[in-house]
């Protein structure tokens, strides 16, 4: 049986009469092929998402089902890469198009010709479980990847091919399963992309993903596995912090989702990651990254599909075995465009045009995040990292109260400190994370003793410092007592030379918790001696000008991170410049 | 294929429904002829069995159930484009207006363009001299980049595009084109734009798109992509460096919003439709350059605030697809500074870079970094004393209030006539910076303090600077 469009209004078509079509079902529109997704079923019609522009298409055009989930290519060849929001290579659509992209046609998401070196770690004879890793091979110098059973499959191998070069089509082993029936793996396998991908179980959050960024890694840190919302207008770096985070945080793995923004900035991160080098591992940063790129002009209804693909390739890695740092940038287009499929569709609004069931939908984004017990039996994490860009900076709007609910770190980026150019623009008043506590003990093990306490003093720092500001803004700051006085100038340290971090600085851009722990023992110790001074009655102005706060201010740019032994001498230099006040 | 359909079933605002449309494709173009009327042109939005959903451009007046007959044309709104456009005006669907005829074709294309695809682009970098120091110290504008300027009613955006025009050194005189897409602005502000382009000698560079306000709205929605579809070719074809010009976008949403009303969607903020954003993607978005071509397309749109409020849908979500913002302050303003550029809220995401060593000069980043620093304290300083008085002041504040002065007077405030040279710019920059005590100084390291902190010569430079009147 054979089905034809009978409606079209933007990416949604219509097909008439009784369908044999399913739910979420891939099928390819009119006679150029289009992708498209069903989205809904009623007893007169089948409503079908198109991926791409529906322009010049007719009634009368063709529908046909593919009888498959809209799904994801899963196997060697995905790292290095960049994508659409349907996991189209973008290079090889430029190769094959040129510079604009125009519609209809599927090239395959990985390179088929390409023979990868693999190597065996079963035998025949052997029982394996879905999950199990039972192969392996270099994707890139920095990532092995390991090639698995299916989830499900499973039962006793009665074929092994030899180590040898094999391209992604050839068959690697046959599992005959219990009931009899035989099935042939190759390296790739198919995954639907709104399902998330089995696990053994889920493990709580234990350690941190350490950024490089003090004011994330030590006041609102984000766990391995955890979710982290990154709300500003725009202006206020919500691309910038997703971009160094994405480039120095130490997970094994980086999936960067440009989801309906800004052209350049996909190029510049393709172009970045290549040129970067990863401090630890002294290899490019982009053998270790996969981008997904669905960019504002591009067509909407992938660019819903886009997360999805970005989450799912996560979770493919993270089953392997690795931790998994996933960026999406930016949430809030991703639920603009269910608002106008919604939208298309006629469904009832709820808040603000967006459809009800956007929460729904958000927690199931945010719920995919997690460490877990892999079903090959590893440890592994997804980690998720969501920009959101609320309508005129006003935080009260859908997504970002929605967000909020779903994940447990919250760094919010403020316009009046971008305007001062403080960066990272993260306030210190409204950002929060809830994973301090799980985190407590691998800092207190890892990084030093007193590590939490400090972090509370430059909390408490901060938070006196926001209550101050409320009376100098009314009548100065010169008639505040000097005690007072002190925790001002003590705060405006901890902001200037421990918050504020230059990203296009070579050592200020990434700093180890070694050194973030060290900066703020010395902003601590100058607390300590300072304090006393102030305490026999020695003014402010006169410890100001011995240039010790400066000192301190100035250590991000004077240690470098290779020398961190250098700041243990700062307690000596302090009591040196303080000497002179006395 | 071409056929005729007499009649049509329904209208509503600048919409109709036409039975019979099998065969028809989506969006493709439509000439409806009415007894005694000109054809007019339409498009098609909707299929639904056999009825389609054509948006009428000049409007739906004298169309009833009977008078008309209905051409499918088989193919999307196009646009003939060669060479030859440069110094020709067409109305704001691409129609010539002034009297030379139709364009000789090279090509015809498509006014939606296609998604240029991320990795074909290359990554902008090539820094354009403005000659204006707001602009090109603060907030250095990128050849490729999408720059809006943020403006509202009384301020002299225009005056500024047109000075950018004037004194930006785009490319080199051959290779250089201009094109203006002028949506819903007023008969004088476009006879402006044209006056100043004759003026200045670049009218043979000049692509004009005009819709005056009392044009067609749905003329309107189609200005800026005839203008972009006219500029990509420019650029991507003939190897030009395009400098775009699209005043005012405010008008083109609010265009786009009476059409979304009149389908009958349902309207996101401020009645504006949910897929706003979107569609000022597909405007923004066609600004670059592509590996390996020449040429280059460079945006710079105009938008008026409504009611001066940034948080407004149009310039909130210009904000979030554009490549930073130029916003202009009434404050600065009605103090008599020009251009009145606010260098805190404006920005410019492609400076980092376009500036430094190789192409401005090595200390262009930190200097920058500090003159926006250092001008956030002023702001500080002026509240501050708003509520205790100027004399109660620290000598830190006071010294604050003194470089603010200084910095509006002289490094904003130059004049419409008056170019700076970037070496101008930075060396002026360093001389406000040297009326501030050092120790003030925290975003830059000690080695540019020593090569450029000189407050002996600093108030000599400044005098230099200020613009006499």
């Amino acid at each position: 049986m054979s089905f034809t469009i009978h409606a079209i209004n933007g990416p949604v078509v219509k097909v008439q009469g009784v369908s044999g079509f399913f739910m979420q079902e891939m099928v390819l529109v009119s006679k150029r092929r289009l992708m498209g997704e069903v989205i809904g079923i009623t007893e007169s019609d089948t409503l079908i998402q198109v991926y791409e522009s529906t322009e010049g298409i007719q009634v009368g055009e063709p529908v046909e089902p593919t009888g498959q989930l809209l799904s994801c290519v899963l196997g060697p060849g995905i790292l290095t890469n960049i994508y659409d929001g349907i996991q189209r290579s973008l290079k090889d659509l430029a190769s094959e198009q040129g510079a604009f992209i125009s519609i209809a046609s599927k090239p395959e998401s990985l390179n088929a010709e390409k023979k990868w070196p693999v190597t065996f770690n079963v035998k025949q004879g052997d029982e394996v479980r879905g999950g199990q890793v039972f192969a392996s091979t270099p994707e890139t110098s920095l990532i092995t990847h390991k090639i698995m059973v299916p989830p499900d499959v499973s039962g006793k191998v009665i074929f092994v091919a030899k180590d040898g070069d094999y391209n992604i089509h050839e068959i690697l082993l046959k599992v005959e399963a219990k009931d009899g029936s035989v099935r042939e793996l190759t390296m790739t396998n198919r995954w639907p992309i709104r399902q998330p991908r089995p696990v053994k179980k889920q493990l709580g959050v234990s350690m941190p993903l350490v950024t490089g960024q003090r004011v994330i890694d030590t006041l609102f840190p984000i766990a391995k596995g955890g979710a982290a919302a990154v709300p500003g207008g725009f202006g206020a770096g919500k691309t910038m912090t997703q971009h160094q985070i994405a480039k120095w945080c130490d997970a094994d793995i980086i999936v960067y989702v440009g989801c309906g923004e800004r052209g350049n900035e996909m190029t510049e991160v393709l172009s970045e990651f290549s040129d970067l080098i990863d401090p630890k591992s002294g290899k490019p940063l982009l053998e270790r990254t996969v981008l997904i790129a669905n960019t504002s002009n591009m067509p909407v209804a992938a660019r819903e599909a886009s997360i999805y693909t970005g989450i799912t390739l996560a979770e493919y890695y993270r089953d392997m075995g690795y931790h998994v740092a996933l960026m999406a940038d930016s949430t809030s287009r991703w639920a603009e465009a269910l608002r106008e499929i919604s939208g298309r569709l006629e469904e009832m609004p709820a808040e603000e045009g967006f459809p009800a069931y956007l929460p729904s939908r958000i927690a199931q984004f945010y719920e995919r995040a997690g460490m877990v017990e892999t079903l090959g039996e590893a440890t592994g994490s997804v980690s998720l990292i969501g920009a959101v860009s609320p309508q005129g900076a006003d935080f009260s709007e859908p997504v970002t109260q929605n967000t909020k609910r779903f994940v447990r770190c919250f760094w919010a980026l403020d316009k009046a400190l971008a305007y001062a150019r403080h960066y990272p623009a993260i306030n210190w008043n409204d950002s929060y994370s809830e994973y301090l506590e799980d985190l407590e003990p691998w800092y207190k093990s890892n990084i030093g003793r007193d590590f939490s306490s400090l972090r509370a003093l430059m909390t408490k720092l901060l938070h006196e410092e926001n209550e101050l500001n409320e009376i100098v803004k009314l009548i100065g700051a010169d008639v505040l007592p000097d005690d007072q006085k002190l925790t001002l100038a003590i705060a405006k340290c901890v902001r200037v030379g421990f918050l504020q971090q230059n990203a296009f600085h070579a050592e200020d851009t990434y700093v180890p918790l070694e050194k973030q722990y060290k900066m703020m023992k010395v902003i601590a110790y100058l607390y300590e001696a300072t304090r006393k001074l102030v305490e026999h009655h020695i003014p402010v102005r006169l410890i100001a000008e011995c240039g010790v706060f400066e000192l301190v201010e100035k250590i991000k740019y004077d240690v470098a991170n290779s020398e961190l032994a250098l700041l243990d001498e700062y307690p000596k230099k302090i009591d040196q410049a303080l000497a002179k006040v006395e | 294929m071409t056929q005729k359909i007499l009649g049509l079933q329904e209208v509503s605002g600048s919409l109709i429904a036409i039975d019979n449309a099998r065969g028809a494709h989506n969006e493709e173009i439509v000439e409806i002829e009415s007894a005694g009327q000109p054809t007019r042109k339409g498009r098609i939005i909707q299929l639904d069995g056999d009825r389609a959903i054509v948006q009428v451009f000049a409007g739906t007046s004298g169309l009833s159930r009977t008078n008309t007959k209905t051409t499918f044309t088989g193919h999307p709104m196009e646009l003939s484009l060669s060479r030859e456009i440069l110094n020709r005006t067409f109305n704001g669907a691409g129609q010539p207006i002034d009297g030379l005829g139709a364009v000789y074709a090279k090509a015809q294309v498509n006014i939606n363009g296609l998604p240029l695809n991320p990795v074909a682009r290359q990554y902008p970098d090539n820094f354009i001299e403005t000659g204006i120091s707001a602009i090109d110290g603060l907030n250095t504008l990128i050849r490729g980049q999408k720059l809006p300027i943020f403006s509202s009613s009384g301020m002299p955006h225009d005056k500024l595009a047109i000075q950018i025009v004037r004194q930006a050194a785009i490319g080199d005189e051959e290779n250089f084109g201009i094109v203006f897409g002028a949506m819903g602005v007023k008969r004088d502000v476009a006879d402006h734009f044209r006056k100043s382009f004759e003026e200045t000698g670049v009218m043979e560079k000049v692509c004009m798109f005009v819709n005056l306000a009392n044009d067609p709205i749905i003329e309107r929605i189609l200005t800026p992509r005839c203008a972009l579809a006219a500029a990509e070719y420019l650029a991507f074809e003939e190897g030009m460096h395009i400098l775009v010009i699209l005043t005012d976008m405010t008008s083109y949403c609010e265009a786009l919003r009476e059409f979304s009303s009149s389908k009958g969607e349902i309207p996101g903020r401020k009645g504006y439709p949910g897929y706003l954003y979107s569609d000022l993607a597909s405007i923004y978005e066609r600004a670059g350059i592509i590996e390996g071509k020449p040429g280059s397309l460079t945006q710079i749109p105009i938008l008026t605030m409504p009611n001066d409020d940034i948080t407004h849908p149009v310039p909130d979500l210009t904000g979030y697809i554009t490549e930073g913002q130029l916003v202009l302050d009434s404050a600065l303003h009605q103090n008599g500074i020009f251009p009145p550029i606010s260098p805190l809220a404006s920005l410019s995401r492609l400076m980092k870079d376009g500036i430094g060593e190789g192409y401005t000069r090595g200390d262009h980043a930190a200097l920058a970094n500090q003159l926006f620093a250092s001008y956030a304290k002023v702001v500080q300083a002026r509240s501050l004393a708003s509520v205790i008085g100027e004399d109660e002041l620290s000598p830190i504040d006071q010294s604050y209030l003194k470089f603010g002065r200084d910095f509006e007077g002289t490094f904003l405030n130059q004049g419409f006539t008056n170019k700076r040279s970037i070496v101008e710019t930075l060396d002026l920059g360093w001389a406000l910076l040297s009326t501030l005590p050092v120790g003030e100084l925290d975003r830059v390291d000690q080695k540019l303090i020593d090569a450029n902190y000189h407050p002996e010569n600093a108030s000599r430079i400044l005098e230099l600077h200020m613009v006499k009147e």
